[in-house]
């Protein structure tokens, strides 16, 4: 099935904890959170460690490619098909995301994809992944 | 503290509606109260706890116990979504034993039918939820949620669409004789697989209902269950627990119905296979097999195969399960089918479920529910009831 137009993608709301992530991602970066006490990163970034509470958190760039954990394309009941994932990070984590540039019925989970970024609806990067 | 043997339901009551245009959600949980407390037989003077969830209007228990005229001294509002009225048998039961009441109300109603809800549409759950920024982009719906946890069962146990279709096939030899449900035509493996791609891998016939409606039920303490004139339904244990996406330590392979389980079936006293009929929330087909799995009634990865060939269904299965047709083709009010799940499980010990569902001499019962979308984070209820 081929996807021929990209559906809007709807603005994420930022707030003081998350709008460094979304500069980053202005900027072609995607930042995952690392704890300095547990050394975990974890994902979504907070500024608390999920891992041991600690509060010495850093966000640092990820590498940016991973493989797809599971996903799905949403066929029936929206304007444009779409795929939703979870792609596992090179650092371990597990983020969600929709994989674009792709023939969704010729992926698999395991396969290998690669950062790239998509504009929402108010211009907001929003970091989504394709194929590698 | 256990609540076994501490409480009991006295009162159930599936509202009848299905598509309720013309009703308020306020009303639609007073006629639910309504009918629980005169299946109960009891007046809105004896209830003395109150229990609701975000279905609620307004300010919840302070809006319905005002609309409903009722003098309470103990109130609870816990949200776990669909599974949170399977937690409130289980926390009325814990106010009863402490004293804080005697016989609680619990109210469920919702329209998302009237209102066009979908599960294809993305779940926003307001800017303050810490992690809709990281899954509004990305159209995080309830269909495309549960559809990656079915392809990553897929992958990894090798169940089957078709395993999956047998929970729907089962469904809806039980929703053939319910009168009020939506669904009633019997379907086929191949019906399900046939029926439009909705988010792969789960089709439309994989999905739930979108239904308006309400449920309520009544739990007493055991001294003025026996003065009722209703079956005994003696409250014996129940579990609750909560998973998410563990900071990106993510498993979509097993539920929190993995840890709700083995708590209920502890405080119970009880194993898997002596349950004679279980209640099990099916949002979806794959809801079922997973919570089927997580509460030990077969090993992890091993649903698919205990799932086909009719096991689920009355009769003939070795694991009767929601026998009104539940969420699949019977109903799932306010998008949340924990209620129901409780009032069928107590129609069964009753012996009140339909004649060619009844489980014969149905004694022990199960109900689970499940919150939230297990492709992100969900909460998990067990309860278990005995016949008294």
């Amino acid at each position: 099935m081929a996807i021929a137009e990209e559906r809007p993608i709807a603005a994420p709301p930022v707030n003081p904890e998350n709008e460094r992530y979304f500069e980053a991602a202005k900027k072609g970066v995607l930042l995952v959170g690392k704890c300095a006490e547990c050394g975990q990163h974890h994902f979504y970034p907070r500024l608390l460690c999920p891992h041991c509470n600690s509060e010495n958190v850093e966000w640092v760039p990820a590498n940016g490619t991973g493989v797809i954990y599971s996903f799905s394309t949403m066929r029936r009941g929206v304007p444009v098909p779409y795929t939703i994932a979870y792609v596992t990070l090179d650092e371990g984590v597990s983020m969600m995301t929709n994989i674009v540039d792709c023939d969704p019925d010729a992926l698999n989970i395991g396969d290998k994809v690669k950062l790239v970024f998509r504009n929402a609806e108010d211009g907001t990067a929003v970091p989504v992944f394709a194929p590698a | 503290m256990t609540i076994k043997g501490k409480a009991c339901v006295v009162g159930a009551y599936e509202h009848p509606v299905r598509k309720a245009p013309d009703k308020s959600v306020a009303q639609l949980h007073a006629e639910a109260a309504r009918g629980a407390m005169l299946d109960a037989g009891l007046g809105k003077q004896d209830i003395d706890g109150y229990f609701c969830a975000g279905d609620a209007p307004g300010l919840g228990p302070l809006s319905m116990v005002d609309y409903m005229g009722l003098k309470v001294r103990h109130m609870d509002t816990t949200d776990t979504g669909g599974s949170s009225y399977v937690v409130h048998v289980a926390h009325a039961a814990q106010a009863i034993a402490s004293g804080k009441c005697n016989v609680a109300l619990i109210t469920l109603a919702g329209r998302p039918r009237s209102e066009g809800s979908s599960g294809t549409q993305a779940r926003n759950y307001g800017a303050s939820a810490p992690d809709v920024a990281f899954e509004l982009p990305y159209g995080m719906a309830t269909a495309n949620g549960y559809a990656m946890v079915a392809k990553r069962h897929m992958h990894e146990f090798g169940t089957t669409s078709e395993q999956l279709a047998w929970i729907k096939v089962a469904a809806s030899h039980h929703a053939q004789y319910n009168e009020h449900a939506m669904l009633r035509d019997v379907v086929s493996v191949e019906d399900v697989i046939a029926s439009p791609m909705i988010s792969d891998p789960l089709h439309r016939l994989d999905c739930c209902v979108v239904s308006d409606g309400g449920g309520a039920v009544i739990v007493a303490r055991p001294e003025i269950a026996k003065q009722l004139k209703r079956p005994l339904v003696k409250i014996l244990g129940a579990g609750e627990a909560a998973k998410g996406q563990n900071g990106g330590m993510l498993d979509l392979t097993s539920s929190a119905a993995a840890l709700s389980g083995p708590a209920a079936f502890a405080e119970a006293g009880v194993k898997p296979a002596d349950i004679q009929y279980a209640s099990i929330y099916d949002s979806f087909t794959i809801t079922v097999l997973m919570q089927i799995e997580d509460l030990g009634f077969c090993k992890k990865g091993e649903g698919g195969r205990f799932v086909a060939d009719g096991n689920l269904i009355s009769g003939t299965g070795n694991l009767p399960f929601n026998t009104d047709g539940g969420g699949l083709c019977n109903n799932h009010p306010a998008n949340r089918g924990g209620m129901t799940k409780v009032i069928e499980a107590v129609r069964q010990l009753r012996g009140e479920a339909h004649p060619k569902v009844q489980v014969a001499n149905c004694g022990l019962a199960l109900a689970q529910g499940m919150g939230g979308n297990l492709g992100s984070r969900h909460g998990s209820a067990t309860l278990i009831m005995e016949r008294g």
